[in-house]
C-alpha cells in the first residue's frame, strides 16, 4: 500500500477491486434491496456515505485508537454513521426509508464498509481514506445498480418505474418473470457479472485452492 | 506511541470520547429531525386514508382535505357505541393495546388474525356527517405471510358495502403478495358486501380462488395463498363482534337513531 494515489483508489475499487464482485462483501443487502433501481440507488448514495465518512473518521483518530478495542471504535463510529442516515431517511425520503427498511440499519453490518475501515483507513491518511471509502461505495454502487436493472426490468417490466415493457397485467405483452423479483435471481446476476469481469480481467480468476481427485472408484451410495 | 495507546487510562479514554462524540452526534440528528419524521409518518396515515375513501389525488394537500372531509372518532368495540373517554385526535390503538388496562389478549381459537392482543377501543374515521355518515373507515390488521400486515378498509354507510382497501405496512413478498397494494386489484373490492344477509352476525366476506362470482367474494391474490387467507382472516376478525361488528350493526339496522338502538339490542340477544 505505498505507492497509493488519489485516482488509483478512487477508481480500482469499481471493475478491478470490486469490493462485491471480487472480494464478495456485501452479499446479503445487494440481494435485499435491488429489486427497484431507485431503492438501489438510495441504498448505493446511504453506502458512500458511511463508507467515505467512517473512513475518514478512523483515519482521522488512526494514530489514538488502542489495537484492542479498534473494531469496537470502527463499529461504533460506523454505526452512529449509520443512525444518522437513517434518520435523515426518514425525514427527507419517508417512503425510500420504509422501502429499504431494515437494511439501511443493516448498513452497519456491511463487510465492506468495515472491511475499508480496518483495511484501509488504519494505515492512511485521511484524504485517501475519504476517497478509497467513495471509491468501494461507487464500486458496491455499480454492482447494485446493474442488479436493479436487470431485475426491474425484467421482473417488473420498468426502470426507475417507468414502465419500458408494458406487462400483462397492465394489458401489455410482457410476462414478467416473478423470480426476479425474489432475492435468490440476485445470486444468479451476481454470478453472471462476477464471469463477466473475470473474463475481461483474467488476472482476477483465482487460483483453485485444492484440486477435485477424479473419482477413481465408483461406487453406488449404500 | 503504540505502547502508550494501549494503556488502560488510553482505552479508558479513548472510548469514552468517542461515545460522548458519537452519541452527541446520533441524538442531534434524532432531535433535530424527529418533528420532520413525525410529520413524515402522521402524512402517510392520512393519506393513506384517503386513499382508501378514494378521496384521495396526486398533489393535494392532505392534511387539510383531511382535517376538512374526515372525523375521526372512537369506538368501544365491546358495545359498538361512540366512547367520549378518549380523544380521537391523540388516542393511539395500536399502543393501547399492550396495556392490560385497555387492551386484552385473545386466545387460540378466537385469534384467527394472529394478534395476540387486541386494543378494547378503537379509533375509526368517518367521511361526511358524523351522525350519518357517507363512508366509515376502519383500520384492519393481522399476520400475513411474513408479518403484520396494517391497512384500512372503507366501507359505505350500510355498514355492508365495501369502497375499498390499503395497506400501509406490510412486510409480503414483493410481486406476490405485496400485490395487496396493486390497484387493479384493490379495484375490485368496490361493491363487494360484507355480509350475506341483514341480521347476520359473522361477516361472510373472503377471498376465493378460481373467480369471486357473489357479492361476498374477492378473487384471491394469484401465488400468495397465505397472504389472501390472512387478508380473509383479519377481514373476518374484524368485522365480528369481536372487532367492528357490533359499531357495524348499527348502521346496517338503519339509519334512524332510536332504531338502532332497538335493533341493537335485538341482535345481541339474537347472536347470545
Amino acid at each position: 500500500m505505498s505507492d497509493v494515489s488519489a485516482k488509483s483508489v478512487l477508481t480500482t475499487p469499481i471493475f478491478k477491486n470490486n469490493p462485491i464482485a471480487l472480494q464478495v462483501l456485501g452479499i446479503c443487502s445487494a440481494l435485499a434491496v435491488t429489486t427497484s433501481m431507485s431503492v438501489s440507488l438510495v441504498m448505493t448514495l446511504a453506502v458512500i456515505f458511511v463508507t467515505a465518512f467512517s473512513s475518514l473518521f478512523v483515519s482521522l483518530i488512526r494514530h489514538h485508537i488502542p489495537s484492542s478495542i479498534r473494531i469496537i471504535v470502527q463499529v461504533t463510529i460506523i454505526a452512529s454513521l449509520v443512525i444518522v442516515v437513517d434518520q435523515i431517511l426518514k425525514a427527507y425520503a419517508y417512503e425510500m426509508s420504509k422501502q429499504l427498511s431494515v437494511f439501511v440499519g443493516l448498513i452497519i453490518t456491511n463487510c465492506i464498509v468495515l472491511g475499508r475501515a480496518e483495511g484501509f483507513a488504519t494505515q492512511n491518511p485521511p484524504g485517501l481514506s475519504f476517497l478509497d471509502g467513495i471509491g468501494n461505495g461507487i464500486g458496491y454502487g455499480f454492482i447494485l445498480m446493474v442488479v436493479g436493472f436487470f431485475r426491474e426490468l425484467l421482473g417488473a417490466g420498468s426502470v426507475f418505474g417507468f414502465t419500458v415493457l408494458q406487462p400483462v397485467q397492465d394489458g401489455g405483452w410482457y410476462v414478467p418473470n416473478g423470480l426476479l423479483l425474489l432475492p435468490p435471481s440476485a445470486f444468479f446476476i451476481i454470478g453472471l457479472i462476477i464471469w463477466v469481469l473475470r473474463a475481461v480481467n483474467p488476472e482476477q480468476v483465482e487460483e483453485n485452492e485444492f484440486k477435485m481427485k477424479e473419482n477413481t472408484q465408483p461406487k453406488e451410495a449404500v | 506511541m503504540a505502547q502508550s495507546n494501549n494503556s488502560i487510562k488510553k482505552i479508558l479514554t479513548v472510548a469514552f470520547a468517542l461515545c460522548i462524540v458519537c452519541s452527541i452526534i446520533v441524538s442531534t440528528a434524532a432531535v433535530a429531525l424527529r418533528s420532520k419524521q413525525q410529520f413524515n409518518q402522521e402524512l402517510d396515515r392520512k393519506s393513506n386514508i384517503l386513499e382508501v375513501a378514494q378521496l384521495y389525488e396526486p398533489g393535494m394537500d392532505v392534511n387539510e382535505t383531511f382535517e376538512s372531509m374526515i372525523t375521526p372518532r372512537v369506538v368501544n368495540l365491546d358495545t359498538g357505541e361512540y366512547s367520549e373517554q378518549h380523544d380521537p385526535a391523540t388516542y393511539n390503538a395500536f399502543e393501547a393495546r399492550r396495556d392490560p388496562a385497555s387492551g386484552r389478549t385473545l386466545s387460540g381459537e378466537k385469534d384467527i388474525a394472529g394478534l395476540t392482543r387486541q386494543e378494547l377501543y378503537s379509533t375509526v374515521y368517518l367521511v361526511g356527517d358524523p351522525d350519518d355518515p357517507e363512508q366509515i373507515i376502519l383500520p384492519i390488521r393481522g399476520q400475513g405471510l411474513w408479518g403484520l400486515m396494517r391497512g384500512f378498509l372503507s366501507v359505505e354507510g350500510d355498514g355492508n358495502t365495501i369502497i375499498g382497501i390499503t395497506y400501509y405496512e406490510h412486510s409480503e413478498t414483493p410481486g406476490l403478495g405485496a400485490e395487496v397494494n396493486n390497484p387493479r386489484w384493490q379495484a375490485q373490492w368496490e361493491g363487494k358486501e360484507i355480509f350475506d344477509e341483514q341480521g347476520e352476525i359473522a361477516p361472510a366476506i373472503s377471498l376465493v380462488k378460481g373467480g369471486a362470482d357473489e357479492k361476498t367474494e374477492v378473487d384471491a391474490l394469484s401465488g400468495a395463498t397465505l397472504t389472501s387467507k390472512g387478508v380473509t382472516n383479519m377481514l373476518q376478525f374484524w368485522l365480528s363482534p369481536e372487532g367492528f361488528g357490533d359499531y357495524l350493526a348499527r348502521f346496517r339496522a338503519g339509519v334512524d337513531q332510536d332504531e338502532v338502538q332497538g335493533t341493537d339490542v335485538e341482535l345481541e340477544s339474537e347472536g347470545a
